[in-house]
């Protein structure tokens, strides 16, 4: 390897260009052409046969765009392919624009694995931005450790899990869940809460993150019911009267997709109006894109616990939304899972910067360390573990259909995916 | 009908097994790479269903729509003994309780199952990847042929197994993987099935596997056994009447059909590395029927060049249109169905098969000719 020096202030991508690659042609005429494909030969950053030539990388995009997930991970497609347009529109990453290849998961286990096979082996894409469920992630996995792929994966979860292979773009599920515990306890006094959710691993492994906190590691609070129900499920009235006997303070709804819609119908049916509070509904499942299938009327009121907001008002943030909204169309919603994906290609030109070779181990290497101060949720780093350093937010749902930010931790929450006493 | 058609195995027959072996065993492997071969490999998985329901659906008249059940059934015992293997103690060391798959852990079980403790026996595992889905049928064949219950109240039924099955692999994920299902499955008996060689290995072990339901298949049809099941399915009364127990032949047809799915099952397990509930449902179960009339559903061959082609075009069309692929899926199933409403077995059956047989009758009554000919000369 030929390590080309590469001056720091350049790896991370600049503040003016990124504005600026909203406008792609404006930016493409006028940014600074940091990196030339001249100075980085392909025979040294690509020693492992990868798609790169001189003047284009091909990663690959892997989501669900049919089935049940497309409602979800369309976002994430969207968001993909704008920080790569906008990559491309600054010089592209060692001068080379990158190029993608697209497919489709179809919201199916075994074809995920079968794409993600065909990505790495046949078309040998440098890393691939893809994924949205556990199940998706697990399937595929096998497949990017056998053949030394590289993966970011967008969406929270359930943590217990660290790949050589993975950067976890979204929060694992210690990062979501305990600073939101904490915050409904000490602001709302919280005493008591009901845990509902979705029937699969990561409902299941978040409430028992969510237990372990309220019972082990706060005062004088305690749960007073845990529930889990089929995905789809769109019954929820038996639920609701448990819960209106046992008067939680707290109703803690991990319900995905599609049932939230029923779920928070039926709650306001049944009289539990999220507005009052009493009791509060907190919940980590529930984006803007959710919201947008539920009714902002029928949610509002509601507190969501993760990490990003489209209402947040930063500079980064503000540009991502126009940019966002400029190619995909005024109506579209930006959820934290599309923020996250939206990182990935970043975080990636900045570690083959880094690395000065696109080849995976040394990508991979350069990876811990890695900082993002123009991610619209703010600052991130890698963490060694291959997670984000990131800030936990509350939003208060509001009719509108977005969140009014309420509260955010004043440091950056430290990624622990093998928590010690939440097992 | 001839006479000819008793036989095992008619001029005809052999013709099409032979072009489907030289398909199978010296056409894809030369013109594919591994990547592309394991996928057809996973195709052929699916033909052993679509065999089956040859047997179920077109010679004997049930259709079945729960397929999907015995061929997860079928992966899912292969499935165990695979992940049990690669669940050692070291490959687990950083679990809670070592030694049990990941899963399990996740879902706070600190010790195996004792219905899981057989399945650390290949031997068991391979039994049981046939045995249990025969049993399942069997069940399922006892309560609803012994009550004469057929026809779209039979197919309704096994949806609803389909289901049922679905819904209890997910909701016992600390047992069965979950919605996730049972993922990164590594060795058979210490053989890596990740490796190249491996993969193209299992591939020849499929082939050879789907011939011999191939066979099996083609032996009922042709036996007593399968020209009853023909007459049941176009008057089941008066066969019943003539004094058969129409029940028993259903029974066992659908075991055999069940039988079938499940080796396939177990074969994809092998093959792509991992089996998940979303095989098992009513989704996979349809399409399962649809390669089936795809390929031709009287014709075992027809149904296992509908397997392939439907799942080709599927992959095909997916990487190529990753947004509107479905559409196209959909368009190549009405196609056929409006066009060839016998499947491709029906179109070679009508168009190709009678030229290839004036073709050999010519040649034939040529040599007959020339034979004649030749002691005058």
């Amino acid at each position: 390897m030929t390590d080309k020096k590469i001056p720091a202030k350049l790896a991370g991508p600049s503040r003016r260009a990124f504005m600026a690659g909203t406008a792609a042609l404006t930016a493409s005429l006028f940014a600074p052409k940091h990196l030339r494909a001249a100075d980085f030969p392909t025979a040294d950053v690509n020693t492992t046969g990868l798609a790169v030539t001189d003047d284009t990388v091909t990663i690959g995009i892997l989501h669900s765009v049919t089935g049940t997930m497309a409602i979800s991970e369309t976002g994430s497609v969207q968001a993909e392919k704008l920080a790569i347009e906008q990559i491309n529109a600054q010089g592209g990453i060692l001068g080379r624009k990158i190029e993608y290849i697209q497919e489709d998961g179809a919201s199916d286990w075994p074809t995920f694995a079968e794409k993600a096979r065909k990505l790495l082996v046949n078309d040998k894409v440098a890393s691939v931005m893809g994924c949205w469920t556990s199940a998706s992630r697990k399937a595929v996995l096998p497949v990017f450790e056998q053949h030394n792929g590289f993966l970011y994966y967008p969406t929270f979860y359930e943590g217990l899990e660290q790949s050589p292979n993975v950067i976890y773009t979204g929060q694992e599920a210690t990062q979501q869940i305990i600073a939101g515990l904490d915050w409904v306890t000490q602001t709302k006094g919280a005493k008591s809460f009901y845990l509902l959710g979705s029937d699969y691993i990561w409902p299941r492994t978040s409430n028992k993150i969510a237990r372990a906190h309220i019972e082990k590691f706060m005062e004088g609070t305690k749960v007073v019911g845990e529930d889990y129900y089929p995905l789809g499920h769109t019954q929820f009235n038996s639920v609701i009267n448990k819960i209106r006997l046992r008067k939680p303070d707290v109703i803690y709804a991990i319900v995905v997709g599609g049932s939230n819609v029923a779920f928070y119908k039926q709650l306001k049916a049944a009289g539990i109006d999220p507005a009052e509070e009493s009791p509060i509904v907190l919940t980590i499942s529930v984006t803007e894109d959710e919201i947008r299938g539920i009714g902002g009327e029928n949610v509002e009121g509601a507190y969501a616990c993760m990490k990003y907001f489209q209402s947040l008002e930063n500079e980064n943030n503000i540009a991502f939304v126009k940019a966002f909204k400029e190619m995909w169309g005024d109506d579209m919603v930006i959820g934290d899972v599309t923020q996250a994906a939206y990182l990935g290609p970043w975080l990636w030109k900045a570690a083959v910067e880094k690395a000065g070779s696109f080849d995976v181990d040394k990508v991979r290497a350069a990876s811990p360390g890695i900082e993002m101060t123009t991610a619209p949720e703010g600052y991130v780093k890698i963490h060694e573990n291959h997670h984000l350093w990131s800030k936990t937010r509350v939003g208060r749902a509001q009719a509108d259909g977005q969140y009014e930010v309420v509260f955010e931790t004043a440091e950056l929450v430290e990624p622990d995916p093998f928590p010690e006493g939440y097992q | 009908m001839s006479a000819s058609s008793n036989r095992l195995f008619s001029l005809q027959d052999i013709i099409g097994f032979a072009i489907l072996a030289a398909v199978i065993f010296i056409l894809l492997p030369l013109a594919l790479d591994t990547f592309r071969l394991n996928l057809f490999g996973k195709y052929l998985t699916y033909a052993f269903v679509a065999v089956g329901l040859v047997l179920c659906w077109g010679a004997g008249g049930i259709l079945s729509l729960g397929q999907g059940v015995f061929f997860g059934l079928g992966g899912y015992c292969m499935a165990m003994f695979l992940k049990l293997e690669a669940s050692t103690p070291e490959n687990t060391a950083i679990q809670s309780t070592p030694g049990i798959p990941d899963f399990m852990d996740w879902n706070q079980l600190t010790a195996l199952p004792w219905w899981w403790e057989p399945f650390n026996n290949l031997a068991f595992a391979l039994f049981a990847v046939v045995a249990v889905p025969v049993i399942f049928a069997f069940i399922i064949g006892v309560a609803m042929f012994r009550r004469r219950v057929g026809g779209v109240y039979f197919a309704i039924i096994t949806q609803a197994f389909a289901a049922i099955l679905t819904i209890l692999i997910i909701g016992q994920q600390g047992f069965t993987g979950g919605v996730n299902g049972i993922t990164d499955l590594r060795t058979l008996n210490g053989w890596d099935i990740r490796t190249d060689e491996a993969k193209e290995l299992l591939y020849f072990v499929n082939g050879i596997l789907l011939f011999a339901c191939l066979f099996i298949a083609q032996f009922v049809r042709k036996s007593k056994l399968g020209r009853l099941l023909i007459a049941m399915r176009d008057q089941e009364d008066r066969v019943r009447f003539s004094g058969y127990d129409v029940a028993s032949f259903k029974i066992f047809i659908f075991c055999l059909g069940a039988a079938f799915a499940g080796i396939g099952g177990a074969m994809f397990t092998l093959q792509v590395g991992f089996m998940s509930p979303t095989l098992v449902g009513i989704v996979p179960s349809i399409e399962m029927v649809i390669f089936c009339a795809v390929g031709g559903r009287l014709s075992i061959i027809g149904a296992v060049y509908g397997a392939l082609l439907v799942n080709w075009a599927k992959t095909s069309l997916s990487e190529t249109f990753p947004e509107l692929w479905l559409l196209g899926l959909g368009g190549l199933f009405i196609a056929v169905v409006m066009l060839f409403p016998n499947g491709l077995a029906g179109v070679y059956a009508e168009h190709v098969a009678p030229r290839i047989a004036r073709l050999f009758s010519k040649t034939s009554t040529t040599e007959a000719k020339q034979s004649k000919q030749s002691p005058a000369e």
